[in-house]
């Protein structure tokens, strides 16, 4: 979705602000929010995705005055109603002091965070898929605007960039965060020129390099 | 626009504190309640939650990362292996695991200044610079790294000749980008561990150079 998550090249958003000696979380509630989304996706009942376009599908005057975890938190919110772990009355009902019954047993338990955490999941597909570009190719980003969840950002629609490397075979966000379906595809590095992005003000030298699915790229011609 | 009142995604922390008060106790009852019906409810464990933070605040950092690198400058055969297959070559190391599934290696030189952003969200490589920093998953950072990436160096004090390429990677799929900064002249002979020590967390996300501390180039007189 062309959404305020998807800023690449925006301008008005001011100064990059490195903080000396960063905490890695500024107060405890940020921990728990990270925490709760790692430990509440045990229950695999969404995947990275899904995760992904829970956070950015909101309106973007919501998505830009919340900070970081706000939108972590309104993000896990969502996708435990959305996908049946609590319903919202029950959010409500805890707001105002409320309590719950114990109706399961937790996924993850301790002594065993640090063993899955290290394991990980990799969105690479054990499948041999054929290539629709190598190394070297022309190829131009499809332009086009889905509502859902893409990794296209906006800013390389449309535009000529230049095959650099085939990372090997992924799944598809687009519909992997509708509802799993894995459209495995291969991903590459592709190069654009920053005046192809930019326009006659860039640097002749810069580029930017995208990882793009095959299903966002057509040959250049 | 007003810096002064942008708390969205493109604020950083310690700076909303000041305006943000009230709105960010609302928000810590607000995870309270999530974590209280969570636990009620059996769908986390606290105890497991300790974990995950304790693992992000305290075991995984770019101290990682640090190590990545000083193997690769001191080690032809370890440099051989990273450019091969990043994420075996890391894992020699037990970096391995959530958000650093997949790795690549960029490595800086002359020519080439390789800087990595996410535009979309915060993808950062976990399992060797751990958490990324609030300036890093801000509005900023994540707009203006891939227009005008020059100018961001600049505001991180680092200037770059024309002739040198900048690449900025945008990190818009499951590879996860970890920059080899140049390793500084006056380090001929230094050992692993004190060359780590040189290796700072924005060398590695391209945001940085190396350089000798000036203790080092004292000694080194």
């Amino acid at each position: 979705m062309n959404g305020a998550q998807d800023m690449g090249g925006m301008q008005g958003m001011g100064p990059v602000r490195p903080e000396a000696d960063e905490p890695v979380f500024h107060a405890r509630w940020e921990s728990r929010v990270l925490a709760m989304f790692l430990a509440a996706g045990a229950w695999r009942r969404w995947n990275i995705d899904m995760g992904r376009f829970a956070r950015e599908n909101v309106p973007a005057v919501d998505y830009l005055s919340r900070s970081y975890y706000q939108i972590w938190l309104h993000g896990l919110e969502t996708l435990l109603v959305e996908r049946g772990l609590v319903a919202r009355a029950e959010i409500d009902a805890a707001n105002a002091g409320g309590h719950a019954e114990r109706s399961a047993d937790p996924p993850l338990v301790p002594g065993a965070v640090a063993g899955v955490l290290a394991r990980g999941g990799s969105a690479r597909v054990a499948a041999t898929i054929a290539p629709k570009f190598a190394a070297g190719d022309a190829v131009r980003t499809v332009n086009r605007h889905p509502r859902g969840h893409t990794r296209a950002p906006r800013y390389v629609r449309g535009r000529a960039g230049t095959i650099v490397r085939d990372h090997g075979v992924f799944v598809f966000p687009d519909t992997h965060a509708v509802d799993g379906t894995q459209k495995p595809q291969h991903v590459y590095a592709v190069r654009f020129a920053a005046r192809e992005l930019w326009g006659a003000d860039a640097s002749p030298r810069d580029s930017v390099m995208v990882d793009l699915w095959d299903d966002y790229l057509e040959p250049a011609s | 626009m007003s810096s002064d009142h942008n708390h969205g995604a493109g604020h950083d922390a310690g700076h909303s504190h000041e305006h943000e008060g009230s709105a960010l106790d609302a928000t810590e009852l607000r995870v309270r309640a999530l974590e209280s019906l969570l636990t009620e409810k059996g769908l986390v464990d606290p105890a497991a939650l300790d974990e995950i933070v304790d693992i992000y605040e305290n075991r995984i950092g770019p101290r990682n990362g640090a190590r990545i690198v000083a193997r690769a400058w001191t080690d032809p055969a370890y440099l051989g292996r990273l450019r091969a297959d990043a994420s075996a070559a890391i894992a020699e190391f037990g970096f391995t695991g959530r958000q650093g599934e997949d790795m690549v290696a960029l490595e800086n030189t002359p020519e080439i200044h390789n800087m990595v952003v996410c535009t979309l969200c915060s993808c950062y490589p976990w399992p060797v610079l751990g958490l990324p920093p609030v300036w890093y998953k801000s509005a900023p950072y994540r707009s203006r790294a891939v227009i005008e990436p020059r100018a961001v160096l600049a505001e991180f004090g680092v200037a770059l000749p024309d002739d040198t390429e900048i690449r900025v990677w945008d990190s818009t799929a499951e590879l996860r980008y970890l920059v080899l900064p140049m390793r500084p002249a006056g380090t001929e002979g230094w050992s692993e561990d004190a060359l780590a020590a040189i290796v700072t967390r924005d060398s590695m996300i391209g945001t940085g150079l190396v350089t000798l501390p000036e203790t080092a180039r004292e000694a080194g007189r």
